[in-house]
């Protein structure tokens, strides 16, 4: 049992929590993941660990609204319990000083990001951060983006906040000012895609993220495999970083549908419990 | 071994023991039939996850204890990979004394009732009896009693609880709760040691709980010997990865003073042939784990998990079996096993093949899958086949499988599980740069005492052998528990 310190909202669909966890906020490193369950009936999700702080035994996790366990997740208060949290997981973040490292969030992508622009920072490179989303209210965690880039760009496909345009246009905008030694982008699979083929267009290192569905988290399962490199990984513990130009981003497309319908089905049904109830 | 031969002549010494003997002659057990099983209906059950095999009743149990004979040199205990005193405890049913045979049967195994259903007897205890190899008869129903005396013991409600030393205050950490972790559990905790068992998951029991199904092993059965365990005194602390959560180094300067790694053989292989990321193709300890560990097939249980209709399972061992009953279960029209050799070379106990041919699994022997084809949304819909015929025995002694030339064809399908075995997982090794490993990945450990390369690190089960029997799990638990009793005491003598 993990207790909930605090709850709070960072968009419509998206809140952070903090959370009772002595140990994982003791060992955990930017890049890490938690598993997290919630009640006896629950399904195992993976959660990046956004931040932590270890004299308070904390870590805080950001979660999106998406299906029956997420929107479980984001209605919970402080003083509730999460059933289950086990961690630290995945290979953290290669951190180094390289040089200028050009970050791309994508929606909730961001909060992944945040623990890696804060090292990357920290290593003492140059960062450049590019956030983007459908519109202003999706944009999160910019006040701490911005804590940790030397500049911070943002793009929304409606133009309500920032520049118009996709990721890729921000993104292109700093290759082709400055000289960029790395990049990084986490977001939603198909927004890494075009991330990574403009990076691969300008030969820059970039690393990616991967949000493969999970069971176990421990290797045990491979419900979490993606081919990379024409190899088949399990991005729960060879990840969730790899290689983005080597990664098979169009699998890993077709993959994360594989319980499409079943998941709609019981998202719906949930909503359909939840309206009841409120009736 | 000279003093257990001492020790079971005088057990069977005893005066009991020598008038049961008496009370019946030899001819007499010999004529006896052996006593059947009772089981589920095989149409009913693979429509439900009821347990198939519904135990024996108290008259069947006694009547077959009578075939045993007693006999003075019992081949049936080297047989038995943690020497269960077998002619003792059946003696006992024959006296319908059931706590006595329990008691028997918990001296030197922590969990009969586990055992009594998974245990390939046939293979161990039953083809070392007596009946099996000099009168070429069918054996004593070993595997049957046992099962039907631990479950007499749990109804009975008195389980008994073995005695527990004094604490002596020393820490010992066992890493997995699978039958290994188990065992070592219960011997450790047994002689004053202070355990705490670490588990990944959410829920302790390992393979016992995410893999074996519950028409095979209720899970149940494995929650009251855990049980059983809590109240000896055994702590377990599940969502706690050893080598993440914390390292060895951190429990050790948290005070624990020795280590058991029971992390089992968790790393689920794949074929690596084309389209074999399509949904609808996964792991059986996928497939397994979300029916058994997260419940998925229920509605009220959030994980999902893919129905199929034609499903097939590639593979011939005891995990394939799991898989393709419980794609029958799930209402599969089709359910079939792929095996690139026969039923002869099948890994899987001979009950599991029997009970899958009841429940209409079909047995496609000599084939092996060679790509996968998908449908526009990337689910598996069909599969290429190519027929394989049996060539020169390999180094397992089983005839190899050959391809036949020109021989593919599709079948269609759209739940596919591949069940090709496991490697052994590598979280600890990972975290254990010293650790002496062998090429398989599995640690290496003095057979005896389960010692590996680092003193205080001993080790069994899965993570060992790379993939064997939940008995041979728990008695390399049993002989690490000892060797960590030998390792603690000159340690602390010093
Ligand atoms: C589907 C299936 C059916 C089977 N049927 C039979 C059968 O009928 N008869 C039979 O004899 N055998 C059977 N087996 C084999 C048998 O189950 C195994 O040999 C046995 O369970 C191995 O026990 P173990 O203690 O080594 O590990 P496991 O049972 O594998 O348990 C290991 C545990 O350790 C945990 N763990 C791993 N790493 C860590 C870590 N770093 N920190 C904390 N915890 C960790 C895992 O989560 C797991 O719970 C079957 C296996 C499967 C998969
Ligand atoms: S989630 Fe099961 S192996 Fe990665």
């Amino acid at each position: 049992m993990n207790k909930i310190i605090s709850v709070d909202k960072l968009s419509e669909n998206v809140v952070r929590l903090e959370i009772e966890a002595p140990r994982i906020a003791k060992k955990r490193k930017a890049g890490h993941f938690v598993i997290v369950k919630l009640g006896l009936k629950g399904e195992r999700i993976p959660l990046t660990i956004s931040s932590s702080n270890p004299e308070k035994g904390t870590i805080t996790l950001i979660i999106q609204k998406v299906g029956v366990t997420s929107h479980k997740i984001s209605i919970l208060k402080a003083g509730d319990e999460i059933t289950d949290v086990v961690g630290p997981l995945g290979q953290a973040t290669h951190v180094e000083k390289i040089g200028t490292v050009l970050c791309a969030g994508g929606g909730v992508g961001t909060a992944p990001l945040l623990p890696i622009v804060e090292a990357m920072k920290k290593a003492g490179n140059r960062v450049i951060t590019v956030l983007a989303a459908r519109n202003k209210e999706l944009i999160i965690l910019e006040k701490e983006i911005r804590e940790y880039s030397d500049e911070v760009i943002i793009m929304t496909d409606d133009g309500s906040y920032g520049k118009q345009g996709l990721v890729t246009q921000g993104m292109e905008e700093i290759i082709q000012r400055e000289k960029v030694d790395k990049s990084i982008i986490i977001g939603p699979a198909i927004m890494m895609k075009f991330g990574s083929m403009l990076t691969k267009k300008y030969n820059i290192p970039t690393e990616a993220s991967l949000n493969a569905i999970m069971v176990d988290g421990t290797g045990m399962c491979g419900a979490c495999r993606v081919s990379v490199g024409g190899v088949t990984k399990f991005v729960c513990v060879d990840g969730p970083e790899f290689n983005a130009h080597d990664v098979n981003f169009d699998e890993l497309l077709m993959r994360l549908g594989g319980f499409k319908e079943e998941e709609y089905k019981a998202y719906q049904s949930y909503l359909e419990g939840l309206k009841k109830e409120t009736v | 071994m000279e003093n257990i031969a001492e020790y079971l002549k005088q057990e069977r010494g005893q005066e009991w023991r020598e008038e049961l003997r008496k009370s019946m002659k030899p001819k007499e057990r010999l004529s006896k039939d052996r006593v059947q099983m009772i089981e589920e209906d095989s149409f009913l059950r693979a429509q439900s996850h009821i347990e198939v095999n519904r135990g024996i009743t108290v008259q069947m149990a006694v009547e077959e204890a009578k075939r045993c004979l007693d006999c003075p040199d019992p081949t049936c205990i080297q047989g038995c990979p943690v020497s269960i005193n077998i002619p003792k405890f059946i003696k006992y049913v024959e006296k319908q004394d059931f706590a006595l045979a329990a008691r028997t049967l918990k001296e030197t195994n922590a969990l009969p009732a586990v055992c009594g259903r998974v245990c390939p007897q046939e293979k161990q205890c039953e083809a070392s009896c007596f009946y099996t190899i000099k009168l070429k008869k069918i054996p004593v129903a070993i595997g049957h009693l046992e099962r039907f005396v631990a479950d007499w013991e749990r109804n009975s409600g008195k389980m008994y609880i073995p005695e527990v030393a004094p604490s002596n205050g020393i820490k010992v950490a066992i890493i997995g709760s699978g039958p290994s972790g188990l065992a070592a559990a219960g011997d450790l905790v047994k002689l004053g040691y202070s355990v705490s068992v670490f588990e990944a998951l959410h829920e302790p029991g390992g393979v016992l709980k995410y893999g074996i199904p519950e028409f095979r092993l209720p899970n149940e059965i494995v929650d009251v010997e855990i049980e059983n365990l809590k109240k000896m005194g055994v702590e377990f602390i599940t969502n706690f990865i050893v080598g993440k959560t914390a390292t060895i180094e951190d429990l050790k300067a948290e005070g624990y003073q020795a280590f058991f790694a029971g992390s089992g053989a968790g790393l689920p292989n794949f074929m690596n042939i084309p389209g074999e990321n399509a949904n609808g193709i996964m792991s059986s300890n996928e497939y397994l784990t979300r029916v058994n560990l997260m419940n998925a097939a229920h509605d009220d249980y959030d994980t999902p998990v893919l129905f199929g209709k034609k499903v097939a399972v590639i593979g011939g061992g005891n995990t394939a079996m799991d898989s393709v009953r419980t794609a029958k279960r799930l209402g599969a029209e089709r359910a079939m096993i792929i095996y690139r050799r026969t039923l002869e070379e099948m890994p899987a106990r001979v009950e599991e093949v029997k009970h899958a041919q009841q429940e209409g699994i079909e047995f496609l022997n000599l084939n092996s899958p060679i790509e996968y084809f998908a449908d526009k949304n990337g689910r598996v819909n069909r599969m290429r086949l190519q027929k394989m015929e049996l060539g020169e025995p390999d180094d397992s002694g089983r005839r190899r499988p050959v391809p036949i030339e020109g021989s593919e064809y599709d079948l269609e399908a759209d739940l596919v599980v591949v069940s090709v075995g496991v490697s052994p997982n590598p979280l600890i090794p990972a975290s254990l740069p010293g650790l002496k490993m062998s090429r398989w990945g599995t640690i290496i450990v003095d057979d005896k005492e389960m010692q590996s390369s680092i003193p205080e690190l001993f080790a069994g089960g899965d993570i060992v052998r790379g993939g064997a029997t939940v008995i041979l799990a728990m008695g390399d638990g049993r002989n690490a528990a000892a060797g960590i009793h030998r390792y603690l005491q000159n340690k602390n003598k010093k």
